[in-house]
């Protein structure tokens, strides 16, 4: 191999990110190499310099005693009390794993739910809700590339009644995805789309939101991407904006 | 009930720890979350795990908070989202992972949408499929005058006045070194993304020291 070939992954070598054995021809290369042991010894310098010179900042006493304390376990309650409350929550749990196995499974659904329904609200209470402003879909989408790892299709919405006002970076627990905000009849409605695998709780292949959500949802998978359509609108808007979005993907 | 507290009594273990167990099978979703909630105030495992796991990476988190916000004050908020997301999202956390990639990760998700981090990131350049140059050593590199003058504050300037992608990758390489496995976990992206991405910033850093030593 040459000295070029050697240099291109000489950085890769001295994060210690090469294969074993292609470690060992590497060793023996800049040992026997002026120019790549030079090369070599001045990158390991550089890496020193911006070890040394991000170590940067210490936080205060203060802050770090703030923040134990709100993360600090609480003392346990006397011991009586919690074996009182062991064999209450004992009862409960074995007639709730009796009469229903799909409580754990309901309960992460609905929080997911509860999440999208937080996330719309907050987001139209925002100063500035959308971060990319356009009607125009073929100015929205490509906006997200680079800034979420997927992508999906924007349904054409010449002869409906919505308008896409812009859309936006979002996360759900951790899980970064993209909000589109569309108004029908002076209404905003949310379209969120994550990658299915990634969400916190199966949420079956068309699910309508539980009815304590003060608004109305629609929400489905396909290919490998999980949409969610919530707004104030009518379940007929959501419905056919649902619809446009299906048969756009 | 009554045989069922017996029986927890004669086992003789902490209740609440005990049902974990005896539910683990079922994954945690099938613990309500009223019962987390009072195994958290109780401080058995999961706080106590967190704590634990957490508060080592505390002055690192600061740190690389600060470069990202440039500002202390909003590199204190920007800490204490991540504590209180990470610990209100703790029973996602699969014990045996990484979880120094999964807690930066938060932090970083918390800066991406804050108002700094949509600022900062409205200017990321986007990863540009490409060979990279190989800057030839020939008389003097940054390297060689950064060894000669030992000024750490050149770096700092060079690094601040990197693309925000730019300087988190280098951070997380160089100040935290973490694994390209692990940096690709906390930032979301393939593996190749992280060495093509780690390559542009070397260059930019290099670049920019370069342009600094001419100018000083």
């Amino acid at each position: 191999m040459v000295c070029e070939s050697w240099k291109t992954k000489l950085d890769t070598y001295l994060d210690g990110e090469v294969p074993e054995e292609e470690m060992r021809g590497f060793d023996a290369h800049v040992r026997s190499c002026p120019s790549c042991s030079a090369d070599a010894l001045a990158r390991v310098q550089m890496k020193r310099a911006i070890q040394a010179a991000g170590k940067r900042y210490t936080p205060s006493a203060e802050f770090r005693k703030r923040m134990q304390q709100k993360i600090a376990a609480k003392p346990r309650r006397s011991f009586g009390l919690g074996w009182t409350f062991a064999a209450v929550a004992a009862a409960i749990i074995v007639v709730g794993i009796l009469t229903s196995g799909y409580l754990g499974i309901r309960s992460g659904r609905d929080q997911v739910f509860s999440e999208i329904a937080d996330l719309h609200v907050a987001t139209l209470a925002s100063s500035s809700p959308v971060d990319v402003i356009s009607t125009d879909r073929h100015t929205v989408k490509p906006w997200f590339q680079g800034k979420i790892p997927f992508a999906f299709n924007l349904p054409e919405l010449q002869n409906s009644e919505f308008s896409l006002l812009g859309g936006r970076m979002t996360y759900l627990e951790q899980t970064p995805g993209a909000h589109l905000i569309y108004d029908v009849r002076k209404h905003h409605i949310s379209v969120f789309v994550f990658q299915e695998r990634l969400l916190p709780a199966k949420l079956g292949q068309n699910s309508l939101s539980p009815k304590q959500l003060p608004f109305n949802m629609e929400t489905w998978s396909r290919g490998g991407l999980r949409f969610f359509v919530i707004g104030d609108a009518s379940a007929a808007d959501i419905d056919s904006l649902a619809k446009l979005f299906k048969g756009a993907s | 009930m009554v045989a069922l507290a017996f029986g927890l009594t004669v086992y003789n273990r902490q209740p609440t720890v005990l049902f974990q167990e005896i539910f683990v099978d079922c994954g945690n979703k099938m613990l309500p979350s009223w019962f987390t909630l009072v195994c958290m105030s109780e401080g058995s495992l999961p706080s106590e795990s967190f704590e634990q796991l957490a508060m080592p990476h505390f002055e690192r988190l600061y740190n690389f908070a600060c470069w990202l916000t440039h500002d202390r004050q909003e590199a204190e908020d920007l800490v204490q989202e991540t504590y209180v997301k990470a610990l209100k999202g703790f029973s996602s956390f699969q014990p045996g992972t990484n979880f120094r990639a999964w807690i930066y990760r938060i932090l970083r998700n918390a800066f991406l949408t804050s108002r700094t981090g949509l600022k900062a990131t409205a200017t990321v350049p986007l990863d540009l499929e490409g060979e990279e140059d190989v800057l030839p050593v020939v008389g003097e590199t940054p390297e060689s005058i950064l060894l000669q003058r030992s000024d750490g504050r050149l770096v700092q300037q060079a690094l601040e006045q990197l693309p925000v992608a730019y300087r988190e990758i280098l951070l997380l390489c160089e100040v935290e070194e973490m694994s390209y496995q692990e940096i690709s976990d906390a930032l979301v992206i393939p593996m190749g993304t992280v060495m093509s991405r780690l390559s542009r910033a070397r260059k930019a850093l290099r670049g920019g020291l370069q342009q600094q030593f001419a100018k000083g």
